[in-house]
């Protein structure tokens, strides 16, 4: 069980913050897609973030060198933006467990969509899981990185 | 399978040896800049009187910060047959949340090691796990985490491997 969600500690969401509880989801519901129009700025500072300098990311002579048409963006930042997808829908009562993701294509920096759908929901252990199917893709609506993530939400009758 | 002679008994053994310990200190500046990054607006990451009003009770990093706690060197250095690197992806196990004030040490090691021939010609597919430990101990979280090395060894980079991670 999540060190978070422990029976009767619940507590009321504050602000923006909102509760997702477990009862009102079910499979096949989608998760509010998150749109992201990336620009080199962002590649560069998440690279000063993250500590990947890789040039690839921002210097386009580099990429170019490499075969690519322009500079491509980094992996790890496209597995934060699903990240923040799942944890915008699951709000701060709920906590994702796992979260995978494969980086099938190269993204240049055209407009990007992060989609998430419901597959499955169970109880265990007391706790409420969430199953997730996660999708990011580009400006042709071409998925370049799925992913997956199972999440935990406070259950009502907990 | 027919055992590929890409991967040699030295490289073999690197599986199960650890990375030397990093030990990152998470302040609330790192959580701010790694947040702004990657464009993240969440309270719990920049809000204090919010997250501690939250069902999380304070401030926390987004899942994905870890990323950036990178793990130190390996004993010894690993003997790369290519030259070109990809990030195949990653598998991520959340445990416990990181808090500002945390200190996080960074263990990785090799799992697995093999070969596939796809369009980039033959490529060394690496799997390594990574675990992140708090200062009270405990997991707060892993990363299994596959590369993906292919291309002739380029005499320009010295052996640095050029692509993307």
């Amino acid at each position: 069980m999540s060190p978070r969600l422990k029976s009767g500690q619940h507590k009321p969401s504050a602000g923006k913050l909102k509760t997702l509880w477990f009862e009102d989801v079910s499979e096949g519901d989608e998760l509010p897609p998150l749109a992201i129009n990336p620009d080199t700025r962002q590649l560069v500072m998440y690279a000063g973030a993250s500590g990947d300098f890789q040039p690839i990311h921002y210097d386009k002579d580099v990429a170019q060198k490499a075969g690519h048409d322009a500079v491509i963006i980094h992996g790890a930042l496209k597995s934060a933006w699903l990240a923040q997808m799942v944890t915008d829908w699951i709000g701060d009562s709920g906590w994702m467990r796992e979260f995978s993701v494969q980086y099938r294509g190269i993204d240049y920096l055209d407009r990007k969509i992060c989609r998430g759908r419901v597959t499955g929901t169970r109880t265990e252990d007391g706790a409420g899981l969430v199953e997730l199917e996660l999708a990011l893709e580009d400006e042709a609506g071409e998925v370049t990185t799925p992913g997956k993530a199972v999440v935990e939400l406070p259950r009502r009758d907990a | 399978m027919p055992e590929s002679s890409t991967i040699t008994e030295e490289m073999r053994s690197h599986i199960g040896v650890e990375s030397t310990p990093a030990t990152y200190e998470v302040s609330r500046w790192d959580i701010g800049r790694f947040a702004c990054a990657i464009g993240d607006d969440n309270p719990l990451y920049a809000d204090e009187v919010a997250a501690r009003e939250s069902a999380i009770g304070g401030m926390i990093a987004p899942p994905t910060i870890l990323r950036s706690f990178l793990p130190g060197a390996s004993p010894k250095p690993f003997p790369e047959p290519f030259a070109h690197i990809l990030d195949a992806g990653s598998n991520y196990r959340f445990f416990h949340p990181v808090r500002v004030g945390d200190s996080i040490t960074v263990v990785r090691s090799l799992k697995e090691l093999f070969t596939k021939t796809g369009r980039l010609g033959e490529m060394l597919f690496k799997v390594q796990e990574i675990t992140y430990t708090n200062q009270l101990g405990q997991v707060v979280a892993t990363q299994e985490t596959t590369t993906i090395t292919f291309g002739e060894p380029d005499p320009e980079s010295g052996g640095t491997l050029v692509g993307t991670v």
